[in-house]
């Protein structure tokens, strides 16, 4: 798999736009080590993207997109909300499902996928807000995990409905009071990563996408999990810097300061059994890499010298 | 079924209604269709030629199955593509008249921003259109369902006048529609451009 999947036929290759012909020549599809510190130096599967100015979801969306493992052989399913402004502009295939529909077109999607290239690993990763996740689709999200569905499900967490003007959500915390919802939230945030836990997910993580290392650490980590052994779901805190009366410049120390030890966003992980001894297996065998890559490295300097 | 209504350089209006549910109908194979009549191939050949000949910026729109090099038989059609532009491109009067080729890579929404000088997106070819002041185009190599939204929106909100090169069954929006394009088709498309070069009055 790589970027001999895709090529521009020769005698039309002067008029295609820059864009495709970086795209073709310096996107880093096909790369086993691809990820975040690619941003800047490779071409990006998203370069410009149509979100407000400084939000946090428009970070996460790089470092997802420089942490999937198989880009050209992924499809992402999203869902309506600020991710489906973004979708058009990502050079992944992409589908765009009705409102909590997500999780039962992935598994539709993953299943077709698994009968039509058999010999072919095809990832598929549902993206959506918390409406769609925990609202809305929250029958598709659970009914997913139950049937053992392998994809990871990634829930862009800002704690309300942003993209209509900041109504309640499930994940909202308690007590919250925003622009739609003047009397503040009067229950509990729901708390998905642990029905994800009790519900068959074999990787779950909350966290924040302040770290853009563990970003990647764990969208590599849910994917490799889902492809061998079955569902997986990262809960990410993607703040609404216009929700929550934040400036452009604010989003990161947001993010920060909810992922402080007692706060509702402190990393939290939980692994089950057979995926633990996946990642095990799979960091040995990294592990093993480097040390090939640099004992190669001292003999060629070796003959150098 | 018979109807008088005929598929013609618009702006027709904003929502113009698709050309079937105005009992416009396909082409057979070996046949093609000049705004709605079903007409030999040789004739649409002639006409579409005339009108590149006859238009102050004909231009030719590849699409993704063309552009992207999927297979042997893509490549082919991307080199019968560039052999039809660069013969317009000769026979054309480069002082009244000017060819372009200009690209549809792929279908996403590109908004809020499209450079309408280098590339055409199917969502809003109506600005590719207006900027570069293009009155006939064809289109080759664009899936049937995108082609048709394009052909919708050109003929709704501009005068252009539309050719499809449809490799199925040819669209009854295009204002002439050939079917089963092959790149030997193209490249007869190009051999009538020459033929003609020269019996054409050019714009004024």
């Amino acid at each position: 798999m790589s970027k001999e999947r895709i090529k521009i036929a020769e005698e039309l290759y002067d008029i295609m736009p820059a864009e495709y012909q970086d795209l073709v020549k310096r996107a880093t599809y096909g790369n086993e080590q691809r990820g975040w510190k690619d941003i800047g130096n490779a071409k990006e599967l998203i370069e410009e993207h149509s979100l407000c100015a400084g939000c946090p979801e428009s970070m996460a969306f790089r470092y997802i997109l420089a942490s999937l493992p198989n880009p050209e052989d992924t499809v992402m399913v999203g869902s309506t909300g600020c991710t489906s402004l973004v979708f058009p502009h990502v050079a992944v295939h992409n589908i765009h499902s009705l409102f909590g529909n997500q999780n039962a077109i992935a598994s539709g999607l993953k299943r077709a996928l698994s009968v039509r290239f058999p010999d072919r690993v095809k990832d598929v990763v549902v993206l959506a807000g918390d409406g769609a996740t925990v609202d809305i689709g929250l029958d598709m999200t659970l009914q997913a995990w139950f049937r053992q569905e392998k994809f990871t499900t990634i829930c862009f967490d800002n704690e309300l409905y942003a993209n209509t003007g900041g109504q309640e959500s499930g994940l909202m915390q308690k007590g919250f009071v925003a622009k739609m919802a003047p009397v503040g939230k009067s229950f509990e945030k729901v708390r998905l990563p642990e029905i994800a836990r009790e519900s068959g997910c074999h990787y779950v993580v909350n966290c924040t996408v302040s770290k853009p290392n563990l970003v990647e650490k764990v969208i590599k980590n849910a994917i490799n999990v889902a492809r061998e052994i079955g569902p997986t779901y990262l809960q990410m805190y993607t703040p609404c810097i216009l929700e929550i009366g934040k400036n452009s410049m604010e989003g990161l120390q947001e993010m920060r300061d909810s992922e402080k030890p007692s706060e509702r966003f402190a990393y939290k992980e939980f692994v089950s059994e057979p995926a633990k001894e996946l990642l095990a297996e799979m960091a040995a065998k990294e592990k093993e890499r480097k040390a090939e890559a640099k004992r190669q490295l001292a003999s060629q300097t070796v003959a150098v010298g | 079924m018979t109807t008088t209504y005929k598929v013609m350089p618009g702006p027709e209006h904003f929502l113009p209604p698709s050309a079937s549910s105005m009992g416009i109908r396909l082409p057979d194979p070996g046949q093609a269709h000049i705004h709605g009549a079903i007409v030999s191939e040789e004739e649409a050949m002639e006409q579409a030629a005339r009108e590149f000949l006859a238009a102050k910026v004909p231009t030719v729109f590849p699409g993704p199955l063309v552009l992207w090099a999927w297979n042997e038989k893509a490549a082919k059609k991307a080199k019968a593509v560039r052999h039809l532009y660069e013969t317009i491109k000769e026979c054309v009067d480069p002082k009244l008249q000017q060819a372009m080729l200009i690209p549809m890579p792929d279908y996403r929404p590109k908004y809020p921003k499209i450079n309408p000088e280098i590339e055409i997106n199917p969502n809003h070819p109506n600005l590719t259109i207006w900027h570069n002041k293009i009155d006939a185009c064809m289109f080759v190599g664009v899936h049937c369902h995108q082609a048709n939204l394009s052909l919708k929106i050109i003929r709704g909100g501009t005068s252009c006048y539309t050719v499809a090169m449809c490799a199925q069954a040819g669209h009854e929006d295009a204002m002439l529609s050939f079917r089963d394009a092959t790149a030997e088709k193209i490249g007869r498309l190009a051999d009538w451009v020459k033929k003609l070069k020269g019996t054409v009055p050019p714009p004024e």
